[in-house]
């Protein structure tokens, strides 16, 4: 009504033109339409292509490989500190160097390890689970990674030039404070904080829209596979809780440089803000790593049982409570500072308390166990691995939720045995076990299945062989972060035990590698659905095509593979010649509107290096906040400035 | 191996822009807007623990924030609402030359109040460095600068963008309504830190 004479006349032109553009459907279908929309969502060649890409299945592939590169080099930093832990009063590696080595290993495998692959691994597969083509906002998906990256590079380049952070992965104030620990080291600490959580939440945002909008047809909330219920939890704890760390350590690094007093008891702060704010975000973040594992567990339990998760709805509900619950735990690490009475009571009481969801979901999956066909291949394997030790690190977890325990237990061995059976058990394991699963997916090829059983047995006993000891060691009274510990206290065993374990552990993992490794090449070529599974990722060739669906697929049950009699109800009528998704209505799943999928850019890459600058040189000088902040803010103005200036038919994004 | 398809229904004759819930940016900036909420929260939550710890707030010895200067900001913010739900309006009824004209508008209300800001900062009666009760204010009026400068250099973005021919797509007016919502978070979250920085030591 507003539109003058020649707006209208180019609104009549463009719908004109809006009839003719090319679509699936049975009449485009097959492998025309296959080369098509190959042409369509094939990202431009050579090395500016690679930094430019937006497929989900590219960075997905970058996170996961990133992430156990991570994995690795924390897990070689772990070995030396078991080598020096080997034999009582040693002298190999000196105070200074493991506190180093026990701040990155905790740092590395926190923050640019569990986190990041469980994202990585949501990032690549959950657009397939949901029958979808990519992410929602592709290009945050890119920006995201690289953030992680460069972070990760802050923190390893830092320990290259012997400035590593020497203050534990939580940083405690005052000890990181500028009084107890001049240079820099903590600055790259608190640095490479923001550039973790920059990404983590980028991640996040991506994730909860593409889970909430993007599903397939008919995939209700209440059909949706319960890995994506557990990313869909995880996002929504990340986006509540990685703020707080944030905040944290942005006041930390202004404390350090510019002289603000949050932490500092002398001019009326408090070092207790900086570990309620810590823990704020620390205790969600082990439920961050933990959840996507259970999503993982229900995949597998599924596939491999031949039945639907029993009980779903408990599943979904334990997984909200769970997510829900650990935002009122964190006080439970803050037991050894004194707190009012009833602070003790209410926050032993949750404490305890989350263990209910936690053990309705093992409940469950034993029972599809019971009732199922168990196939005991290594995915499985890996589940029941899972089972016993994530029950044993969740008991250890009930005892020192009771304060007078925990009084006794705070910063021994018990506490370091415990949260690795619970974070190795209950992460570690069922990562390995997916990363199985889905590597035939990811790469076309199956792993070995004998390497694959020996590499669970391996980890599985040297795993037990490490940590068990140190609940002995820690009952002893063997004190946490000390870099030695004297002959004649009766800790020369267990510590000897724990050192063998490690190898045992590493060796596993070297195997895992090498089996990852070697099957890429020589692994049997795998069929689009090589275990009988039941969700949407199977329904597409293995690797996926890099439109991953050459039609979008419809819904009509919680196990859809399983349900359709040979054919797979697809809709019709998205573009083949511009890159075009389909948005659904976030709880019934209905198709609502159609969305461009932005073109390759390079624009995220260029504004994460500006980033990278803007944080790095803020170390130096306060002032690198006004300057760096500029050309940020160009980088993204560019980011988002469409590239054609002329209107088109349908949306594009330039 | 692949399952054959069967063709259901088509999706061409979908729309491909929609206002609120069903825009995908309009989730994107909901989760944002999410982000910064916990991040301001927790910040409010630091202020009244450190004041916790206080036996008067200010402290002793110090005076509390003149109320000119953010009194007149926030008068201004709430102002704004005003051409901003206009635009919001025009936008949803594809209304470009009064978005073109009102974008404008904001963009200048946005240059004082950052003006203001700048007098606000200078009627604080402390320095960040003073004492935890400084560094707290300091920090809040600070995340709330670095919240409304964003906001602004994106509508100076936006409007450059309205006044061209983009600006009669269906996608950019639903881009310009989500920065209106954006708009109203970022003055509904100075009403509580207003309160805080100048009224709550003033109780």
């Amino acid at each position: 009504m507003n539109e003058p004479p020649e707006v209208r006349e180019e609104d009549e032109r463009l719908a004109k033109e809006r009839e003719k553009l090319a679509r699936d459907g049975p009449q485009l279908k097959g492998a025309k339409l296959e080369a098509r929309l190959e042409r369509t969502w094939h990202r431009p060649p050579g090395i500016l292509g690679w930094l430019a890409t937006v497929d989900h299945k590219e960075i997905g592939r970058r996170y996961i490989v990133t992430a156990l590169l991570f994995l690795a080099a924390g897990g070689f930093l772990a070995l030396l500190m078991r080598l020096q832990l080997a034999r009582p009063d040693s002298n190999l590696i000196s105070a200074q160097r493991y506190n180093e080595l026990f701040t990155m290993h905790g740092s590395t495998m926190m923050f640019l390890f569990a986190v990041p692959v469980m994202e990585g691994v949501a990032v690549y597969i959950i657009p397939l689970m949901l029958g979808t083509r990519s992410t929602a906002f592709p290009r945050l998906n890119a920006f995201s990674y690289y953030m992680y990256l460069f972070g990760g590079l802050l923190l390893w380049g830092a320990f290259a030039l012997n400035i590593a952070p020497d203050i534990g992965w939580f940083a405690y104030t005052p000890l990181s404070g500028p009084q107890f620990s001049p240079g820099k080291r903590a600055d790259i600490w608190a640095q490479m904080i923001t550039f973790t959580e920059i990404s983590a939440l980028a991640a996040a945002v991506v994730l909860v829209c593409t889970i909430l909008k993007t599903r397939a047809p008919g995939m209700t909330l209440a059909r949706m596979p319960l890995f994506a219920w557990a990313m869909l939890v995880v996002a929504v704890m990340i986006i509540f809780s990685m703020p707080a760390v944030a905040l944290a350590s942005s006041m930390l690094i202004s404390d350090r440089l510019v002289g603000t007093q949050f932490y500092n008891s002398w001019e009326h702060g408090d070092a207790l803000l900086w570990q309620h704010l810590f823990w704020f975000f620390g205790h969600p973040e082990v439920y961050i790593i933990f959840l996507p594992a259970t999503g993982f567990v229900s995949v597998i339990v599924e596939t491999f049982c031949r039945r639907p998760v029993f009980a779903y709805p408990v599943v979904v509900l334990a997984l909200v409570s769970t997510g829900i619950l650990a935002f009122g735990l964190w006080v439970h690490h803050m037991f050894a500072t004194g707190l009012p009475r009833v602070g003790y009571s209410f926050y032993t009481a949750a404490s305890m308390t989350v263990a209910i969801p936690t053990a309705l979901q093992i409940f469950c999956w034993l029972a599809t166990m019971w009732d199922g066909r168990p196939r005991l291949q290594v995915p499985m394997l890996y589940v029941i691995g899972f089972i016993i030790t994530f029950v044993i690190g969740g008991l250890t977890g009930v005892i020192i939720a009771s304060v007078p325990l925990d009084l006794q237990l705070h910063d021994t061995y018990f506490i370091v045995a415990h949260f690795h059976y619970v974070l190795i058990g209950g992460a570690v394991f069922p990562l390995l076990g997916i990363l199985t699963y889905w590597y035939p997916k990811i790469t076309g090829r199956m792993m070995s299945d004998t390497l694959g059983k020996i590499g669970f047995w391996t980890i599985f006993l040297g795993f037990q062989l490490t940590f068990f000891p140190m609940h002995l060691s820690g009952l002893l009274g063997m004190p946490r972060r000390v870099y030695t510990y004297p002959a004649g206290l009766g800790l020369e065993l267990p510590n000897l035990l724990s050192t063998i374990g490690a190898f045992v552990v590493a060796s596993s993992v070297v195997l895992f590698v090498i089996n990852g490794l070697v099957s890429l090449y020589r692994g049997a070529i795998a069929p689009a659905n090589p275990w009988g599974a039941t969700s949407l990722e199977w329904a597409t060739s293995s690797p996926p095509p890099v439109y991953n669906f050459a039609h979008v697929p419809v819904v009509e049950s919680r196990t859809p593979l399983w349900d359709i009699a040979g054919e797979l109800p697809v809709v019709t009528g998205l573009r083949v010649d511009e890159k075009e998704i389909l948005l659904t209505t976030v709880v019934a799943a209905t198709p609502d509107l159609r969305e461009p999928v932005p073109a390759a850019s390079l624009w995220p890459f260029i504004t994460s290096i500006a980033v990278a600058i803007f944080f790095i040189a803020s170390i130096f000088s306060p002032w690198a906040v006004v300057f760096g902040a500029i050309p940020s803010a160009i980088a993204i103005i560019a980011w988002f400035w469409p590239k054609e200036m002329k209107r088109e038919p349908e949306p594009v994004i330039t | 191996m692949i399952p054959a398809p069967r063709f259901t229904d088509s999706v061409a004759d979908l729309p491909t822009h929609k206002f609120g819930p069903s825009s995908l940016t309009w989730w994107g900036i909901i989760g944002f807007m999410v982000i910064e909420g916990a991040a301001f929260g927790l910040a409010f939550a630091a202020y009244f623990f450190l004041m916790g710890h206080e036996q008067g707030w200010p402290p002793e010895g110090r005076q509390a924030p003149d109320v000119l200067a953010g009194t007149l900001f926030t008068i201004l913010i709430l102002l704004s609402e005003i051409p901003n739900t206009m635009i919001k309006k025009a936008a949803e009824k594809r209304d470009v030359p009064a978005i073109r004209m009102l974008m404008p508008l904001l963009v200048a209300i946005g240059a004082v109040l950052l003006v203001i800001r700048g007098f606000e900062f200078n009627s604080l009666n402390c320095r960040w460095t003073d004492d935890a009760y400084s560094s707290i204010i300091w920090a809040l009026l600070l995340l709330h600068t670095t919240h409304i400068l964003t906001d602004w250099v994106d509508t100076i973005v936006l409007w450059l963008l309205m006044r061209t021919n983009l600006g009669w797509d269906g996608r950019r007016l639903v881009d310009t309504d989500e920065n209106c919502l954006y708009w109203r978070y970022v003055w509904l979250l100075w009403l509580p830190i207003y309160l805080m920085i100048y009224w709550v030591p003033r109780l």
